[in-house]
């Protein structure tokens, strides 16, 4: 992975009032890449997201998404990327069909591939023979991936997925990562955030969240690594394990100076 | 850009077919104010604004006028110097009522014989056509008693007929029974407008954001001005159906007539709705969700509606509220609907009214548009 970053964070700050939300984040992501945000509540994991989206100004530093600064342009930011936010964001009272028109409409996808897209979308979902259900009437995991389906029908390189798996039984879960991988193997960066450790385990690299900074960033097996350094007492720590470590670092640290 | 406020607008339809509890927010209001007005109630007034034409100009005459000045009930405006200035007066409801002293009106009283004096009211606001009516009955009366008591004394003649009677002229009798009902129909049109618009607009854009697809628009390309045209115009055309048939209602049902240009109606209510929609839009700029909305279009459609006249007159409030009458679209779309209904006016007469409405709606859809921005903070 030599190309050119596609994702560029350097030194980000976020302040809401007096409150600092995000403080000097740095981290790059490379094409094809599956970085993964983990952090306790309220550790600016949306945040970062949503300022990587353009909804949020940053406060200070710099965020590039697809070579474009968000600060300057973000609607050239907007055709490039696809972004899943943290509350389910498909209408409910239209059917499956719909949903994917109206959002690749709204992208601008052309009528001369939109059926295409929209099918695509409908089987990726699992929900050939369903296209006229109204969304309301489906189960969690369907409704999490037909979400997806409709955040890449304009096949953005860049896709944001902010905690997409909240609710949805493990099953459901599993076939979600498998599409994430299908699509960082066509070449898209996904940043996601989770709760999930055992998520985490399935991102080429984590970027450890906690208060507004990163407390860690690195593989699975690094941040395992790095966990253990922190104080994680068990031989061959797990995520979660690490997880405690290390967040519990950096707020000591926090606390400390 | 077209295609983006296209898949909007069809997404709207779509969602206002399936969405039950919007179908009765349309429904409901109509018909509770139809019944509510339908037994309207009498209301005092204060300060009618008046005119008066003095073509007698003797000591009686002005006497009269003193009497009418001095009560709390008028306000006499500019005295008018011909009957065409009473009358325009009058039809542009710059003045609710037009009194003409005619000429001899002194001699007649002197020679103990009936002197008539002539009141035109404008009746499409019957409510305080009927109360003002009243009180010029009681003014031309107590004047007549005190002049008989006069004469009386320095003739030793008593008189068996009161001395002032006060003759309608139908002329100028737009609604000739004071109907209430054609009174109050045209103004339920205007309100009804203003307020399911204002709702239904309001509480579209609120609820997405509230349940969260606003902020999935939000990153993609669409622009503000492609959201907010997308996002109004099914209201608008629904605004302008609704016009029609609560207009229908009144004419079918109820039977008021309508005796003006569609089209200056047309142009009228179109307006209107613009300056409503951006009132919904601006509302939601500021709500976050639905109860806030809710409890946001009280507060602005409750104030809109009293100070647009239909049930309080605007003359009869304190000066510094009338004021900010100035402000509300539904006071002029009330005296245009009226016009429009029972006076059959062109527009000539409502463009004081067009553009005044023309102006509130630019102003406030230039606010929303710059308000409505693209991003969270
Ligand atoms: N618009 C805002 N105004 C003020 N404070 C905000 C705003 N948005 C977020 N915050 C605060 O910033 C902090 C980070 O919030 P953020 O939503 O980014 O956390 P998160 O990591 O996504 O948490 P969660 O796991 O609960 O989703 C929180 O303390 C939150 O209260
Ligand atoms: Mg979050």
């Amino acid at each position: 992975m030599n190309g050119a970053a596609r994702i560029v964070v350097d030194r980000l700050v976020k302040r809401f009032g007096d409150f600092t939300a995000l403080d000097g984040v740095s981290f790059e992501v490379a094409p094809g890449e599956i970085m993964g945000f983990l952090g306790p509540n309220g550790a600016g994991k949306s945040t970062l997201i949503r300022i990587l989206c353009g909804l949020l100004h940053p406060s200070q530093g710099r965020a590039q998404v697809a070579g474009i600064d968000v600060a300057k342009d973000p609607e050239a930011v907007r055709t490039r990327i696809g972004y899943m936010s943290q509350k389910f964001s498909l209408y409910n009272d239209l059917s499956v069909v719909e949903n994917l028109r109206f959002f690749g409409g709204i992208y601008g996808v052309g009528r001369e591939r939109i059926d295409a897209r929209v099918t695509e979308a409908v089987s990726m979902a699992g929900l050939s023979g369903r296209e006229d259900t109204l969304v309301a009437n489906l189960a969690g995991g369907w409704k999490q991936r037909l979400a997806l389906g409709a955040a890449i029908l304009h096949r953005p390189p860049v896709l944001f997925l902010d905690e997409p798996t909240s609710g949805v039984d493990p099953e459901s879960r599993r076939r979600f990562w498998d599409l994430i991988h299908t699509l960082g193997g066509e070449g898209i960066s996904v940043l996601v955030s989770t709760h999930y450790m055992d998520e985490a385990e399935y991102c080429h690299r984590i970027a450890l969240i906690s208060g507004g900074r990163l407390a860690a960033l690195g593989t699975p097996r690094d941040i395992k690594r790095l966990g253990k350094e922190a104080g994680a007492e068990a031989a061959e720590p797990t995520m979660e394990d690490a997880f405690v470590a290390l967040v519990g670092q950096a707020q000591g640290g926090r606390a400390a100076a | 850009m077209l295609g983006r406020i296209l898949q909007l607008l069809l997404k709207e339809f779509l969602q206002l077919k399936r969405d039950k509890s919007a179908r009765l927010r349309l429904l409901i209001p109509p018909m509770i104010q139809m019944v509510l007005f339908g037994y309207a109630a009498t209301f005092e007034v204060f300060d009618v604004s008046t005119v008066i034409l003095d073509l007698d100009r003797s000591q009686e005459s002005r006497a009269l006028i003193d009497a009418f000045v001095h009560s709390s009930r008028f306000r006499i405006a500019v005295p008018a110097a011909s009957e065409r200035e009473v009358r325009d007066a009058v039809e542009t409801s710059d003045a609710q009522v037009g009194l003409v002293i005619p000429p001899g009106f002194a001699e007649l009283l002197r020679k103990g014989r009936t002197a008539p004096i002539q009141a035109l009211v404008d009746g499409t606001n019957s409510n305080t056509a009927l109360i003002a009516l009243g009180y010029v009955g009681q003014i031309a009366g107590s004047f007549s008693q005190d002049y008989a008591r006069d004469l009386a004394q320095r003739t030793g003649r008593l008189q068996g007929k009161p001395m002032v009677s006060v003759i309608l002229r139908e002329r100028y009798w737009y609604n000739p029974n004071l109907n209430s009902r054609w009174f109050f129909v045209p103004g339920v049109i205007g309100t009804l407008a203003l307020i399911t618009i204002v709702n239904l607009c309001a509480f579209a854009i609120v609820r997405e954001r509230e349940v969260g697809t606003l902020e999935q628009i939000l990153v993609t390309p669409i622009r503000p001005v492609e959201f907010i045209i997308g996002k109004t115009l099914p209201f608008f055309l629904i605004g302008l159906m609704e016009v029609a048939i609560v207009a229908s209602v009144g004419m079918l049902w109820f039977r008021v007539p309508f005796r003006g240009n569609p089209f200056v109606l047309l142009l009228g209510t179109c307006l209107f709705l613009l300056a409503a929609l951006a009132i919904g839009l601006l509302i939601s700029t500021v709500c976050t969700t639905q109860q806030q909305a809710f409890s946001s279009n009280f507060f602005v459609l409750n104030p809109l509606f009293i100070l647009s006249g239909f049930s309080f007159p605007i003359a009869s409030m304190p000066p510094a509220l009338q004021y900010f009458t100035y402000i509300d679209p539904l006071r002029y779309y009330l005296v245009i609907i009226r016009a429009t209904f029972l006076k059959g006016v062109g527009i000539e007469a409502l463009w004081h009214q067009m553009l005044a409405l023309a102006i509130i709606a630019f102003v406030l859809l230039a606010a929303a548009v710059l308000r409505f921005r693209k991003s969270l903070d």
